[in-house]
Order: C-alpha cells, then sequence, then structure tokens
C-alpha cells in the first residue's frame, strides 16, 4: 500500500462548461508527504480541476485514483457515494477559501471541529470536547472560545479554526484552494507558518490551489503551472521559480518580482 | 352530512394518501413526500394529522383526539366534531376503548394495543433542518444515512446548558437506519414510541410529508455514552389523581399563585380518580 503507490494519481482529468474550458487533461501523481502548488492567473482553471479532484464536481473525463488505506488504489469517481463521503470525512480534508463555505456559522467551535468525529461515529461528548480542545490549541485558539460562534472570530481565527475542523480526523490528504485570501499580509505569514508545520508533523500530503507564489514557495515540493485550464509547466518549486522554461510561467514569476 | 364524502375527502385522494402510508409503513422513519390537500381548518390545526385520520378511517372506528393529553381542548374538540359530522364515526375519550386516536404533542399513559392506530399531527417533519436549511442537502443526509450532524446539535445543547436541554421533539433513530423528529411529544414519551404493539402515522400537512413507525418497531432516542437520554419529568405526583408516573402539566389555580400538578393525559386521570385513587388537592377540585 503506502509507498508503493503515489497517494492520489490524477489521470486525463477535464471539465468543460459548456463550450468554455474549465480544465484539460491534467495528469499527475502525487506521493505520500507531497505538497503540490497550483499556479495560474484568474479564470486558469485552478478551482475547477481542484473541485473535480475532492468530488465536488463531476469531471467529463479522466480518473483520480487514491490509494485507500483498506484497499489499496481505487478510482474515486466510481466509488458510491457513501463511500466517497466517508472518504472525504475520514482521509481527505478541503480548506475552501471563503471560512464561510468550510464551517458552519451557527455551531461553536467546538461543535465545528467535533463534526467530523461524530461523522464517524463518536459518542462520547467528553472526549469530543477533549479532542476539539487539543485541536484549537494546535491553530492557536485559545480553549476558552470552544464555546463561540465563528462569526465572533477574526478573518485569520475563522480560516484556522477551518483547518483544525478538517485535520481532527488526521486525514492523509488535503485540498486547499486560496487558502490565504482574503487575508491581512501578517495574518497570512502567520497561518502559513502554522500550515507548514502541521504538514511536516502530520506527513500531510496536500494540493494547494494559489496565485501567491509566495505560498507556494514556502509550502509546495512541486509546482504545477496553468494557462487556460491546461498544465503549461511542472517540475520542482525551486526549480520552476528560478528557471522558468515555459514563457507564461516566466511571465508570472517575473510580475512578481516588480512587486 | 351528505354533502361530503366519507371523512371529508374524495376516495381518489384517500387512496393517494393511503399509498403514501403503505410506503412509509415500508420504510420506517422515511419522510413520504404527499399531496397534501387544503383542509377547512387552519394549517396550525394538524391538517397532516387530519388527513391521515380521513385516509385511516373506516365507519367502524371508534376515534380519539387529544391536544397536549387533554381530549376537551377547542382544538381535539373541534377535530372530534369534524369527524363525527363528515364520517359519522363513534368517539371516545377512553384510549383503550379507541381503535383511532389522533394527537398533538402526547402519547397516551394508558399502554396502545395491538389494532391501534395513533396519528400524530407534525409541525416540521425534517429532524436536520435547524443545522442544515437546504432541502437536497439533507435529503441527501437521510439517504447515506449521515447523521453526524444531529449529534452536533445535542452536543451543542451540552455545551450551552451542561446537558442536552431538549425536553421535546427529541430525535431518535427508528428500526436502525431513518433519524426522525418524533413530533413536539416531550421526550418522557419517547421510550413508548418503541416497540408499540400500535401502528404509529405521523402526518405533516403544511411541509406534505408522512412517515410511519410500524408496531413493533425499535425506537432509540440519540444521546452520547456519557450523556444518556433521560425520559424525564416534573419532579411530582399529580395533585387530582396521585400518580407520580405520569407526565404533567403545572396548572395555575388562581389569582395568587397558587398552581399545581396534574395529569397531562385526561382519560389516564379521570380512570385512576374513578378507581378511587386520589391527589393531595383531590377535595379542592371536586
Ligand atoms: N460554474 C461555472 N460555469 C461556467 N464557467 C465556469 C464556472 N466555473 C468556472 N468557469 C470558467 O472556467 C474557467 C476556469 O475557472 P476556475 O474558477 O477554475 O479558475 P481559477 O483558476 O480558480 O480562477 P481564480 O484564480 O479566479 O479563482 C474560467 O474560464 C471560468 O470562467
Ligand atoms: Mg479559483
Amino acid at each position: 500500500m503506502s509507498g508503493a503507490h503515489p497517494l492520489l494519481s490524477v489521470q486525463g482529468l477535464t471539465k468543460s462548461y459548456g463550450a468554455r474550458r474549465g480544465c484539460a487533461d491534467v495528469s499527475f501523481d502525487l506521493w505520500p508527504g507531497e505538497v503540490m502548488g497550483i499556479v495560474g492567473e484568474s479564470g486558469s482553471g485552478k478551482s475547477t480541476l481542484l473541485s473535480c479532484m475532492a468530488g465536488n464536481l463531476t469531471p467529463d473525463a479522466g480518473a483520480v485514483v487514491f490509494d485507500t488505506r483498506t484497499s489499496g488504489p481505487r478510482d474515486v469517481l466510481a466509488m458510491p457515494e457513501p463511500e466517497r463521503r466517508m472518504l472525504a470525512r475520514t482521509d481527505w480534508a478541503f480548506v475552501h477559501q471563503n471560512p464561510r463555505d468550510g464551517l458552519r456559522m451557527g455551531v461553536s467551535a467546538g461543535g465545528n471541529v467535533g463534526e467530523r468525529l461524530m461523522g464517524v461515529g463518536a459518542r462520547h461528548y467528553g472526549q469530543i470536547r477533549a479532542q476539539a480542545t487539543d485541536w484549537l490549541g494546535r491553530v492557536e485558539i485559545a480553549a476558552e472560545r470552544i464555546d463561540d460562534r465563528p462569526a465572533q472570530f477574526s478573518g485569520g481565527m475563522q480560516q484556522r479554526l477551518q483547518i483544525a475542523r478538517n485535520l481532527v480526523t488526521g486525514p492523509r490528504l488535503v485540498f486547499m484552494d486560496e487558502p490565504t485570501g482574503g487575508l491581512d499580509v501578517s495574518v497570512q505569514a502567520r497561518l502559513l507558518d502554522l500550515m507548514r508545520g502541521l504538514v511536516r508533523q502530520m506527513g500531510l500530503s496536500a494540493v494547494i490551489v494559489t496565485h501567491d507564489l509566495a505560498v507556494v514557495r514556502l509550502l509546495a515540493d512541486r509546482l504545477m503551472v496553468m494557462k487556460d485550464g491546461l498544465v503549461v509547466e511542472e517540475g520542482l518549486t525551486d526549480q520552476v521559480l528560478d528557471d522558468p522554461q515555459h514563457a507564461y510561467t516566466q511571465l508570472l514569476v517575473s510580475s512578481v518580482l516588480q512587486v | 352530512m351528505s354533502e361530503y364524502n366519507f371523512a371529508y375527502l374524495d376516495e381518489g385522494t384517500k387512496r393517494m394518501i393511503r399509498r403514501a402510508i403503505l410506503k412509509a409503513v415500508a420504510v420506517p422513519g422515511y419522510q413520504v413526500p404527499f399531496a397534501s390537500r387544503e383542509m377547512p381548518m387552519p394549517y396550525g390545526w394538524g391538517t397532516g394529522g387530519v388527513q391521515v385520520t380521513a385516509a385511516c378511517l373506516t365507519p367502524a372506528d371508534r376515534l380519539k383526539v387529544i391536544d397536549q393529553g387533554a381530549d376537551d381542548t377547542t382544538n381535539a374538540v373541534s377535530i372530534r366534531k369534524f369527524f363525527q359530522r363528515t364520517a359519522g364515526v363513534a368517539t371516545t375519550e377512553r384510549t383503550a376503548e379507541a381503535t383511532l386516536i389522533q394527537t398533538r404533542h402526547r402519547i397516551p399513559e394508558t399502554p396502545l394495543t395491538e389494532g391501534q392506530i395513533l396519528i400524530y399531527q407534525v409541525p416540521i417533519p425534517e429532524p436536520l433542518r435547524f443545522l442544515e436549511p437546504r432541502e437536497t442537502e439533507t435529503r441527501r443526509m437521510h439517504a447515506l444515512a449521515d447523521y453526524g450532524l444531529m449529534h452536533v446539535k445535542l452536543y451543542e445543547d451540552i455545551a450551552r446548558n451542561g446537558e442536552i436541554a431538549t425536553s421535546y421533539a427529541y430525535p431518535v433513530q427508528v428500526a436502525g437506519r431513518h433519524v426522525m423528529d418524533p413530533s413536539p411529544i416531550p421526550k418522557f414519551d419517547n421510550p413508548k414510541l418503541s416497540d408499540s404493539p400500535a401502528l404509529q402515522l405521523f402526518g405533516a400537512g403544511r411541509e406534505q410529508r408522512i412517515y410511519a413507525v410500524p408496531p413493533h418497531t425499535q425506537v432509540i432516542s440519540l444521546d452520547f455514552d456519557d450523556h444518556p437520554f433521560v425520559a424525564s419529568k416534573a419532579p411530582h405526583a399529580c395533585a387530582l389523581c396521585g400518580d407520580d408516573g405520569s407526565y404533567l402539566d403545572e396548572v395555575i389555580t388562581d389569582d395568587a399563585g397558587g398552581r399545581m400538578f396534574v395529569c397531562s393525559d385526561t382519560d389516564h386521570c379521570a380512570t385512576r380518580r374513578a378507581a378511587g385513587h386520589a391527589g393531595t388537592q383531590a377535595e379542592a377540585i371536586a
């Protein structure tokens, strides 16, 4: 199982919105413990690709093969929905750009973190609360805020709460769509530090979509550059950023250097 | 009387409702959509229950109607009269004598028996709604038995109140499968839902849903290992009949702040008093 196969193998993933291309023929392997960054300008198909991988969107063609704990590599798109849902709340995590999309705003911080535990059958209140408290600590939210609702939190805290809510079941694969978007620069830096620490400690594999090259520089081992729904360049992060081959990547990198 | 079909609804409508009932019995706890009809009463009066009753009634039935356990409230009296007028069926206030009981907010204290049908009026049939307002999503959650959210509600209850404070419409799981809202009965009544010899039907008029608990079906109240479900009631005995095991209402007795606890089930209380039982205030009221 682990080690012998990639954790995730994406093959020929294609999605159109009518005549408009979302993403086309995207293939890559993600190995255990590896972080893949996906960059590209607005409208290049990053979110479409991520949603297709994570099962939030049904692709027109392609396969998403995940190395499951119990039965090895399986095409997630061909799984029955109950099984895919179970995967989505145990081994997978999805961090949305807008915390409102990833949190239950009417439920306390503790309830938000505990939901996945209860979803997989946890039935001991004291233990659920203890785990929620532990996770709030790991994302630097004070334990006494456990009964507060997310609306009473700052944007950065909401994003950290969303991360805790996702990681509490010890997933192996995390999808993130612009996890630092919409945050102040100083708040972004703190969140990035935290994410880097968690990824290392937990040995997480992750796919991170962003248009911020600083984010991928810090977090991603490998990088895919997208343009008009196609992958135009792929490689080790430092290599791609320091020695871009494709003209579009060169443009992307240089425009950042000018900032 | 002759301007109505038997039990007000036309035969086609009753057949449609019976089909929904059969489906509901076949899949215990599952909410079956049905085409709810306008009834000559407001929705808040339990038009869902009334339609289910109309579809189940036969001329030989003996009907009992209760509201919060009482046979003599306006709501119960007018529904009973409605069926006397439109179906000409016999009525009773005695639980043991009724073949069909329509109820709002209570299960009778007298244990139900085989052959009886208990029909609940339901305002909101969807137990997941308060945390997940999207109907498409709650349906999918039922389809996949994805019920973690129900425990999130109980978790929030304990986090806020130190215990599960939900005291009525307490969520249950039916036959190990569907999670169901038992209508706003007190949680004291929840144990009576389980393994009842009677057929239990639930009708929601405005929301157009029918669901059922067939006889001898296991119904479990959701809880946590360290916060188990408790079918609690006020720690008193009925001031009229002395029963300390029945569900009680608190009643104001005068304008000087006098109050007492009495059985909410009026038939149960009257039956006990007729058999010679008496509470502390039995004299004062009689
Ligand atoms: N729901 C939709 N219906 C129609 N077209 C869509 C839809 N979602 C995305 N698209 C189109 O698909 C293409 C890729 O969009 P996508 O959202 O994946 O880009 P993105 O790289 O995530 O952009 P951004 O950086 O702005 O988030 C764009 O041309 C977009 O207009
Ligand atoms: Mg996007």
